[in-house]
């Protein structure tokens, strides 16, 4: 567990140095992520040995959202007026994007002959 | 017996109590979105966020106390993105198999979610710099907040618009996707990250562990496409102002 952690926040430091040694516009974590991911490739073994934590914190991936959501009830009553009209922006764009992404997931999947 | 406004003095200055009642908030809404059969209505981040909003309203708290002892939690986010490789890893013969679907079903859903929301948003008369922080919102929050600063935007409303568009994700996949009789779990997932990043992601995996990882996989893609995007739509954007 310590190891694995260990492994984790290694990589995710690796990234943030990465980032801002190169001025990256990518996060930190997102770099750790690939750069595990090409380890991962590299050493399939590490995969394997890290896979436990791995499981555990991403099945618990909401919680770590909760303290920016509450982050967010400072903002709400600055909306104003323009609360109703973002709300509808937000909703909207959501469910076209979810839309757009998974059908052309799937027409291309069929257009290309992937299984 | 000591006065309880000393004890509370104490707590509440303290780490421990606002991180225990981050936890048990967390505990509750998770225990609420199981007892309803597991409906994506009953969202727990939102329940969490809900009732600790009403709790700092209460107790009369500064969001700044609250995060003195909520960072511990915030901190894990990063660990836990990294440990993303895990199961993206375990699915390299499915990412293999749809490289070609995958970025264009990237570019699709990218596209759509910045290009829509702003078109709703000016269809609805927002001003400018609701518009300029509304762009990048579908982006992973670190993300989101670097592009809308460098593009004008207001980071910090901003970061409201991507947890709004993260929560609103999660709880309208999984309808949606029915809706539309969607059963290939690569691209259910694949599209809500791209979607709705974290947090949708976070529900994927509640729902599949195929859909999780391809959720992840859309939210990374589409960290790096809104940072390469949104700086080329955004002078389009004012010239129009």
């Amino acid at each position: 567990m310590i190891i694995h952690l260990t492994i984790l926040l290694g990589f995710q430091l690796f990234g943030e140095v990465a980032a801002r040694a190169l001025s990256l516009t990518l996060p930190g974590p997102v770099i750790g992520m690939t750069a595990l991911f090409l380890s991962c490739i590299a050493i399939p073994r590490l995969a394997t040995y890290i896979m436990p934590t791995a499981t555990v914190l991403l099945a618990h991936l909401s919680l770590l959202f909760v303290p920016a959501g509450v982050g967010v009830i400072g903002h709400l009553d600055k909306f104003g007026s323009d609360g109703l009209a973002l709300g509808a922006a937000i909703i909207g764009s959501t469910v076209l994007a979810i839309v757009a992404g998974v059908l052309t997931f799937i027409g291309v999947r069929r257009l290309t002959g992937a299984p | 017996m000591t006065d309880f406004s000393e004890i509370w003095t104490y707590l509440a200055a303290d780490p421990l109590l606002w991180l225990t009642l981050t936890l048990a908030a967390y505990g509750l809404g998770d225990a609420a979105f199981r007892a309803s059969g597991r409906k994506p209505i009953i969202n727990p981040v939102l329940i969490a966020v809900a009732l600790l909003a009403i709790l700092l309203r209460l107790t009369d708290t500064s969001y700044a106390t609250y995060f003195e002892g909520a960072k511990f939690v915030h901190f894990m986010l990063g660990p836990a993105t990294v440990a993303l490789a895990v199961p993206l890893y375990a699915n390299l013969h499915h990412i293999k198999a749809t490289a070609l679907p995958m970025i264009a079903a990237l570019f699709a859903g990218s596209l759509t979610a910045m290009l829509s929301a702003v078109g709703i948003g000016m269809a609805l008369g927002l001003d400018r710099d609701l518009l300029l922080a509304l762009l990048p919102k579908s982006a992973t929050a670190p993300v989101a907040l670097g592009v809308s600063e460098a593009i004008g935007g207001s980071p910090s409303l901003t970061a409201v618009l991507v947890i709004t568009t993260g929560i609103t994700g999660a709880i309208i996949a999984t309808p949606l996707l029915n809706a539309l009789g969607i059963k290939d779990w690569r691209a259910r997932g694949f599209a809500v990250g791209v979607a709705s990043h974290g947090i949708g992601t976070a529900r994927a995996f509640q729902v599949n562990e195929t859909a999780g990882a391809f959720s992840g996989i859309g939210m990374g893609l589409n960290a790096v496409l809104t940072a390469l995007l949104a700086p080329l739509i955004a002078p389009w954007l004012l010239s129009l102002y």
